[in-house]
């Protein structure tokens, strides 16, 4: 449904731990691997030559921590970016985001700078680490840069698998799940049959 | 850009979008322009504020500072609300694209009757309380309704001697005995007609505005109508997001000069020094003046106010229809108002928004009526817009252009001209089953 404000509760699973919802978007320049990133963390799929994102609304995977469930409603940018024509719509009510760079084009490092947003959980992921041979982003210069604006940082591999979970792990650690629910807005779901009030925030 | 395109689309406005998605869904290779730097053109909702007072008032316009933080307003240029048992609640559900937005439910729908304003009666217990008609008169009334509920135009035992093919819905309000005001009431408050024309028309369409109304109104409750947090402007987004996921390209901020045509056929669209290559164009009658033809105009004023609207129970959105004859006119006139509850404003601030199709040389003074019933308003920005439609079907010049938004105050008639230039363009209706992407995450 439309948890746009990745804000819908969600009944506690069977462990009787909660379970937090958050709308987490993903951003960088085309073809640095976002779509791949996603995949590998949801399906645990790599496809060397992925086509341009032609995919889902948007996937979900959950992650568990000792404290809560943490389920991720995954954001692609459906190939928007590619002439900078991302909507609002697309940002709006996210409460994390993994900004991706290609570690093999300096450029996409560059442009990926543009992204940084004091307000959400972000994450810096330099994609295409197992391509190390052709490295044109320095390592340290990435984590200095990441570091000086207060995002996470790791290397990934989409291919290889390498720090995938890890940095989604990261954002969910560093998430408020203990935030008080929001107040109710009282929307309404058209798709239901009967009404339905959609609450407030993530953890209940 | 050497690729040719199955159809390129001009305008991000919320029929194009929606024509774009659909048209992407069915596997065609779809690239959409726009010649501004944000979505949704004339549906667009202007944020922040700031951008309202610029495109109205001029470069240096300022929101005063006690209007808050410019981006806490989303204002929208065409007022309109969703049915929330209509064509375009149902367009949203079967494309998916409802998961990107959230709606409300607009709290109240208002009438205006002898100068007071009443509210349109939401269930049976409000219909017995409402000083709108006489004792009698309701129970005319209500046996009418049962009749529209139980109509059935394959059941001639339904229509109580009423020929859906010869009589007219004036011959059913004498029919059931109605007064002048009840009818007035029906047409224009429930039916939503915005003259009197209908009555001299065969009734069944009037049966189902009135049904398509009710069976709103019973979704939520308060009134038939829903409106996006946000504002309308999120309605394009959502459906351009559906055509990039199927592969459809999106390009704002693009100069686009002209449409390309050899031999009177649409070959592309001249961007600058570049020739963009596509077999069919879609866009809105702004992309092509020169086939479009002018039908009449449309006057919108937007009014911000740091109250709610007066004698609607402090309702932090509703709708007001002012009923042609009420005023003396040919057309009603409509009011909307949302307000910091449905996002598109800061605490405390409401936007009013009050319509209706020019009928003299002064459009500014036919809407007093409406502008009295705000009171004090802070700040009005006036548009009064011409209304047009393609001057021919596209057939041979594959130009496919959808018709301007029209004063009435939900997308019905949106919705109808959108399928109608899809199956012009393709020539086929279109196929909801083609959308999978709803089965695929299912499967997850």
């Amino acid at each position: 449904m439309a948890a746009r404000g990745g804000a819908a509760a969600r009944p506690a699973s069977a462990a009787g731990n909660k379970t937090c919802q958050f709308k987490l978007v993903l951003l960088g320049e085309s073809a640095v691997g976002k779509s791949s990133l996603v995949l590998r963390f949801v399906k645990g799929q790599f496809h060397e030559y992925q086509e341009s994102t032609i995919g889902a609304a948007f996937l979900t995977q959950t992650v568990c921590l000792d404290e809560a469930t943490v389920k991720f409603e995954i954001w692609d940018t459906a190939g928007q970016e590619r002439y900078h024509s991302l909507a609002p719509m697309y940002y709006r009510g996210a409460q994390a985001a993994i900004v991706v760079y290609d570690i093999t084009n300096q450029e996409s490092f560059q442009k990926a700078k543009n992204w940084a947003s004091p307000n959400i959980v972000m994450a810096l992921a330099g994609n295409k680490a197992d391509m190390a041979n052709k490295r044109a982003v320095d390592y340290e210069e990435a984590q200095a840069y990441a570091e000086d604006n207060g995002l996470l940082f790791m290397e990934t591999s989409a291919k290889t698998s390498m720090n995938v979970t890890d940095v989604f792990m990261a954002i969910a650690k560093k998430l408020p799940l203990g935030a008080g629910p929001e107040p109710a807005r009282d929307t309404v779901d058209p798709s239901q049959s009967t009404q339905r009030a959609s609450g407030g925030s993530c953890c209940k | 850009m050497d690729e040719e395109y199955d159809a390129i689309i001009l305008g991000t406005g919320l029929k194009e979008c929606i024509i774009s998605g659909m048209l992407s869904v069915s596997g065609k290779k779809v690239l959409h322009m726009d010649r501004n730097n944000y979505y949704g053109g004339d549906s667009a909702s202007l944020t922040p504020l700031e951008q309202l007072f610029e495109k109205f008032h001029g470069p240096n316009a300022k929101p005063a500072p006690e209007m808050g933080r410019g981006r806490d307003w989303n204002v929208d240029l065409i007022p309109k609300f969703l049915m929330a048992n209509g064509s375009m609640v149902k367009l949203l559900i079967h494309t998916g694209v409802t998961r990107y937005l959230e709606f409300k439910s607009i709290e109240g729908s208002y009438v205006l009757k002898g100068g007071k304003i009443y509210k349109v009666p939401a269930d049976e217990m409000e219909a017995l309380a409402t000083s709108l008609m006489g004792m009698f008169e309701k129970r005319r009334f209500k046996k009418f309704l049962v009749w529209c509920q139980q109509f059935d135009v394959n059941n001639t035992e339904t229509w109580n001697g009423l020929d859906p093919h010869n009589s007219t819905m004036q011959q059913v309000y004498e029919k059931f005995g109605l007064d002048e005001n009840t009818a007035d009431f029906t047409g224009h408050a429930l039916a939503l007609y915005r003259n009197d024309e209908y009555k001299n028309q065969p009734f069944m369409p009037t049966v189902e505005k009135v049904r398509l109304y009710s069976d709103s109104l019973a979704r939520y409750g308060k009134s038939p109508y829903l409106y996006p947090l946000y504002g309308l402007g999120e309605l394009p987004q959502g459906f351009a997001r559906l055509s990039a996921i199927y592969g459809g390209t999106y390009m704002l901020d693009k100069k686009v000069d002209n449409i390309v045509y050899e031999g009177g056929k649409a070959i592309g669209v001249k961007c600058g020094d570049e020739i963009v290559k596509g077999k069919q164009i879609y866009c809105d009658p702004s992309y092509a003046t020169d086939k479009v033809k002018k039908t009449g105009q449309v006057i919108r004023a937007i009014c911000l106010l740091n109250h709610p609207v007066p004698n609607t129970n402090d309702a932090q959105s509703c709708q007001i229809i002012i009923p042609q004859k009420q005023v003396g006119r040919h057309y009603d006139i409509y009011i909307s108002c949302v307000s910091n509850t449905n996002m598109a404003s800061p605490k405390g601030w409401f936007i009013a928004m009050v319509s209706t199709t020019v009928e003299t040389t002064s459009p500014e003074t036919e809407i007093l009526p409406g502008l009295q019933l705000l009171g004090p308003i802070t700040e009005k920005f006036v548009t009064v817009s011409d209304v047009f439609e393609p001057v021919d079907l596209g057939t041979e010049s594959q130009v496919f252009i959808s018709k301007s938004y029209d004063p009435t105050s939900h997308f019905e008639t949106t919705c109808k001209d959108v399928l109608e230039v899809y199956e012009r363009g393709t020539t086929t209706p279109f196929d909801f089953t083609k959308i999978t992407h709803l089965s695929l995450e299912e499967q997850e």
